[in-house]
């Protein structure tokens, strides 16, 4: 498929410091998580995405309010990074009844539909499908709005996965596929179960579509990709998939140590952690290093509060339980 | 009025609805230029144009999920599985995604989409195309399910249905498609959760589902004959399910006959007998019994596929057994 890319507006240095705070709130918010499951607070099961923030950060920088995002469980980076605010996630994520969806929904199930998060779905591949629907919609409606959905390498293998490239292929939607490339499906190496090399790239060219690769944990490559991506969408030339090569630091979900993984795999990840890196990036760029302390102190501040907050909401009560599984907000199924 | 055919209803009922709200938009494999394997749907990708009406590829996830994500951003889609074996590839995004999405969000999104599908036995396809799956709809929380059996039923589900904000999963019976009536003439508009008490009498109460509705009147006619007087109630809509009409009908007879097309396991009449034990256990003068397919897959043969399904001897004998023993 030939493309004529759109321009994309660069990014200046005051964009480059927002999308440093929104990586670090990103990672620190995880991180926050990831100590209240230990502390039982965080009940259930919770993914993370510490190590993948450039991701859900560049993608989002690129989008408009009004786009639409699609997430796994592994969401929560996805559904702050539009902007929904830490406290009703930290509390969706603690069962309270100031989350998100009131603790009806947990962890793996973020939804903001104010800020376009259209869902985080936790069966695999069932995402790519819905959010063709809603690409079509806006191209049914007339709107400008891209549908963009984030999945990971093993979820490539799922013939969900393979209806949807097709699906929004011949419908030339406006949706971006976005495979996070972490290495892993749960405790499996995802090239030991996969056909080729590169999961999601390697199979763009079966769609028609062009292989694009990109360094996830690079925020900027991110960003610069993604925007190419949604200005096609948007200018009405169809679908785009995006393979980001990225890893999660820690294991799958819950406490998993992850001890499967080589440990100089590990490693050399750690060595290209994407924070750091776009730390490093703001100096040479000019920013300051108490400008760079003052974001950190900012985002510390911001997760501390949201940490009280959550843990003082209440817990959600009997009126919920029967509530919302039809439209007139009730769930009677008999007369 | 005018003499219409179950498939002809189809057709007049989605094209009722999509001229009236420009937000429905259908899609399906086989629906546009070829009007549908059942010839269902003949006529609509010419009237309302490639937009609105749109064939897709056999990919029944992606069928739904586009349905799906569509509905959650304003429009009112209608998805078509061919037959309704078919769910059994996309039940996921039937049962975990359109079903729970409402509830698990705290009620910010809304799902009015309806999935239509080829529904039950009758036309000797065998095991894999003739399954009646409605019980397999009605057990998961968040689907409505509509099970239409005459024409002039067909159009007005089918508008009420799409007017619906919730998901509902429309069945029509295959064995219906060229059953043919008279239909008033304009628009007509039914609502969901209704049942209708097609004759009344004073001994039994037949309660039937789809295809199984005129062969349960077939059999009232001959019961009649042989001094057995049934009400027959189409039960029309299995969620939301329309108790009141049916416990005042068995109430009144004091005697139960479900007649069911689903293979016997969990199917709707079990569901049904539950809730009249507990509710109205005292008016029953006699065991409740259910009239089913075995718990079998379908055969082919029509010989075979005769003796699964229901059949007006089956109804007739089984009632007249029950009612003097
Ligand atoms: C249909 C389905 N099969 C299996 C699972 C269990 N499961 C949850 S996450 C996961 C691994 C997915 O790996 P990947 O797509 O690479 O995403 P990652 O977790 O690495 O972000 C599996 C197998 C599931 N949720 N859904
Ligand atoms: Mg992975």
């Amino acid at each position: 498929m030939t493309t004529t890319t759109p321009a994309v507006s660069p990014l200046d240095l005051d964009d480059k410091l927002a999308l440093y705070r929104m990586q670090l709130a990103l990672r620190l918010f995880e991180q926050r998580a990831y100590d209240m499951f230990l502390e039982n607070l965080v009940k259930g099961t919770s993914h993370l995405s510490l190590g993948q923030e450039a991701i859900a950060a560049g993608v989002a920088a690129a989008m408009k309010p009004t786009d639409w995002t699609f997430a796994t469980y592994r969401g929560h980076a996805h559904t702050l990074a539009r902007g929904v605010p830490m406290t009703p996630v930290l509390a969706e994520l603690l069962g309270r009844s100031n989350g998100l969806m009131a603790g009806k929904g947990g962890s793996m199930h973020l939804t903001s539909v104010e800020h376009g998060v259209m869902g985080s779905y936790a069966i695999i591949g069932a995402h790519l499908p819905i959010a063709c629907g809603a690409a079509w919609s806006a191209q049914f409606r007339g709107t400008d709005q891209v549908a963009v959905c984030f999945f990971g390498d093993g979820s490539t293998n799922i013939g969900a996965f393979h209806e949807a490239l097709n699906f929004a292929a011949i419908w030339k939607l406006p949706v971006v596929f976005v495979c996070e490339n972490n290495l892993w499906m749960e405790y499996t190496r995802t090239t030991e179960v996969t056909a080729v090399e590169n999961p999601a790239a390697d199979r763009a060219s079966a769609y028609g579509l062009e292989s694009i690769m990109v360094d996830g944990n690079d925020a900027d490559a991110v960003y610069e990709v993604a925007a190419a991506a949604i200005a096609r969408a948007r200018a009405g030339e169809g679908p785009s998939m995006i393979e980001a090569k990225t890893y999660r630091h820690g294991g799958h979900s819950r406490a998993d140590p992850g001890k499967y993984r080589p440990d100089s795999e590990v490693a050399e990840w750690l060595a290209k952690d994407p924070i750091p890196r776009y730390h490093t990036r703001l100096l040479e760029l000019g920013a300051s290093e108490d400008q760079l302390v003052e974001i950190e102190r900012d985002v510390v501040r911001e997760v501390d509060l949201a940490t009280e907050q959550a843990k003082a909401g209440g817990v959600p009560g009997e009126d919920l339980l029967m509530k919302d599984v039809w439209a007139d907000g009730g769930s009677s199924w008999r007369n | 009025m005018a003499q219409l055919t179950f498939r002809e209803a189809i057709a007049r009922g989605i094209a009722q609805e999509m001229r009236r709200d420009e937000s429905v938009v259908f899609l399906g494999e086989d629906i546009g230029a070829a009007g549908g394997v059942f010839k269902g749907t003949v006529g609509l990708l010419e009237e309302f144009g490639g937009v609105r009406v749109r064939d897709t590829p056999i990919s029944e996830q992606a069928i739904l999920g586009a349905a799906m994500g569509a509905a959650m951003t304003g429009l009112k889609p209608i998805a078509e599985i061919m037959f309704a074996d078919f769910f059994a590839v996309c039940w996921d995004i039937v049962v975990n995604e359109i079903a729970k999405s409402r509830y698990m969000t705290n009620g910010q999104m809304t799902f009015p989409l309806v999935i239509r599908s080829g529904n039950g036995g009758g036309l000797r396809f065998g095991a894999q195309h003739s399954q009646s799956v409605e019980n397999w709809a009605m057990m998961v929380p968040g689907l409505k399910v509509v099970v239409p059996s005459t024409p002039e039923d067909v159009i007005g589900l089918m508008a009420a249905s799409i007017r619906d904000p919730d998901p509902v999963i429309f069945l029509e019976a295959k064995a219906l498609y060229s059953t043919k009536t008279e239909v008033p003439d304009g628009e007509i508009v039914d609502s969901l959760g209704t049942a209708k008490v097609l004759r009344s009498g004073s001994n039994a109460t037949l309660v039937a589902l789809g295809a199984m509705v005129p062969k349960a009147m077939k059999a009232a006619e001959e019961l009649a004959g042989q001094g057995i007087d049934c009400t027959v109630v189409d039960v029309r809509s299995l969620v939301p399910l329309d108790t009141q009409t049916l416990l005042r009908e068995i109430s009144a007879t004091g005697r139960l006959f479900t007649i069911e097309e689903n293979p016997r396991l969990c199917g709707w009449g079990g569901e049904l007998s539950s809730i009249v034990s507990e509710e109205i256990f005292y008016d029953l003068d006699g065991p409740i019994v259910r009239i089913t397919t075995p718990h079998i897959p379908l055969p082919a043969a029509d010989a075979l596929e005769d003796m699964a399904i229901p059949s007006v001897e089956r109804i007739v004998s089984t009632v007249n057994k029950s009612m003097n023993s």
